[in-house]
C-alpha cells in the first residue's frame, strides 16, 4: 500500500492493494458484527488454516482471520458483555462504582455501538473491494481512525498484546496461527499511524 | 516538554463527595492505542494545544493514567462517552 498522505483542504489519501482491501474490509466487517451482537465470523472454521505460514507484509492472508474470533474456542457468545474484546470496545465508565457504571452503560452503550458501526460503514463505503486509491474527507478520515482503532483493540485483546508486542510476536513459532495475526496487527498500526500523521 | 506531571489520585468511592465538588475524566494506559493517536484525540476532543496533549499522553503512558479534564459530573460523563467512541479507556471519578 501507499501510506496515507494529507490532502489539500483536509482529509487524506492512500492506496491499497486488492488483498489489503479484502483484509481490511473483512476485519472491519467482523468488528461491526461483534458490535451488533451477531456472530463474529460464522463462516470461518477455527483452526482450519493453522499450518500455513505468515503472509507477506503487503499481502496478509484473510484465511487467518478466523483467529479474530478467539483462540481455543472458549469465548463467550459475540455480543455478550463477558467477551473481553467487546468489553474493551464498550468499557465501564466507573472503575469502583458498578451501579454508576451500569447506569452510564444503560444510557450510552447503544449509541456507542451505533457510532462504531457508523465508522465501520464509512470504511466499507470508501474502500473499494478490489483496492486502489482511497480519498477521504476530514470526517471520513476520522471514521477510519476510529474503525482502525476498534479493529486493533479487538485484535489486541484476542492476542493479549502488551507494550512489547513485537517481542511477543518474535517468540512465536512461525507456524503458530497467531503469528499471522500479529503481522496483521502490526500492519494495521502502521496504517493508522500514517493516517494520524496525515491529519495532524 | 514540560515540568513535573500533575499528581493523579487513585479513583475513590463517591460516598463522601460533596455537591459541587469537581469530577475528573481519567484516561488509563493500554498497550494498543498509538501514542500519536492518543495525542490526536486529546487535541481533537479537548482542543488542547499539541504540547499539552502530548504531555497528557506521556502521563498516561508512563504513570498508567492521567486526569485529562475536570468539571461537573455530567460534562465528565460526556467526555468519557466521546473518548470511548475513539477507543480510549476512560473513566469518570469524583475529585477528592
Amino acid at each position: 500500500m501507499e501510506a496515507f498522505r494529507p490532502l489539500r483542504g483536509g482529509g487524506a489519501s492512500a492506496r491499497f492493494a486488492p488483498q489489503e482491501a479484502t483484509l481490511l474490509r473483512s476485519l472491519v466487517g467482523q468488528v461491526s458484527a461483534l458490535l451488533s451482537g451477531g456472530e463474529m465470523d460464522a463462516a470461518a472454521e477455527p483452526g482450519g488454516s493453522a499450518a500455513s505460514g505468515p503472509p507477506a507484509p503487503e499481502a496478509p492472508d484473510p484465511r487467518e482471520l478466523d483467529a479474530l474470533a478467539g483462540f481455543g474456542g472458549t469465548e463467550a457468545p459475540a455480543g455478550a458483555p463477558e467477551d473481553p474484546a467487546l468489553a474493551r470496545l464498550l468499557p465501564d465508565a466507573y472503575t469502583d462504582d458498578p451501579e454508576a457504571a451500569g447506569e452510564f452503560r444503560k444510557y450510552t452503550e447503544q449509541g456507542l455501538r451505533s457510532a462504531k458501526q457508523d465508522s465501520a460503514r464509512t470504511v466499507l463505503a470508501t474502500l473499494p473491494a478490489d483496492g486502489g486509491r482511497v480519498k477521504l474527507s476530514g470526517d471520513q478520515a476520522e471514521a477510519w481512525l476510529r474503525a482502525l482503532n476498534d479493529v486493533r483493540l479487538t485484535l489486541g485483546v484476542r492476542l493479549d498484546v502488551t507494550e512489547e508486542f513485537e517481542e511477543q510476536w518474535a517468540k512465536l513459532d512461525p507456524g503458530d496461527p497467531r503469528s499471522a495475526v500479529f503481522e496483521i496487527y502490526a500492519w494495521l498500526g502502521s496504517v493508522q499511524e500514517s493516517l494520524v500523521e496525515a491529519l495532524m | 516538554m514540560s515540568v513535573s506531571p500533575a499528581e493523579v489520585e487513585a479513583p475513590r468511592s463517591e460516598e463522601h463527595v460533596e455537591p459541587g465538588k469537581p469530577w475528573l475524566t481519567i484516561v488509563w494506559n493500554d498497550p494498543v492505542n498509538l501514542m500519536s493517536y492518543v495525542t490526536y484525540v486529546f487535541q481533537k476532543v479537548f482542543g488542547y494545544p499539541k504540547p499539552k496533549a502530548e504531555k497528557l499522553m506521556l502521563d498516561v503512558h508512563h504513570k498508567g493514567k492521567a486526569v485529562v479534564a475536570s468539571g461537573v459530573r455530567e460534562a465528565m460523563e460526556r467526555n468519557v462517552e466521546i473518548l470511548h467512541g475513539y477507543g480510549l479507556w476512560a473513566t469518570v471519578s469524583p475529585d477528592t
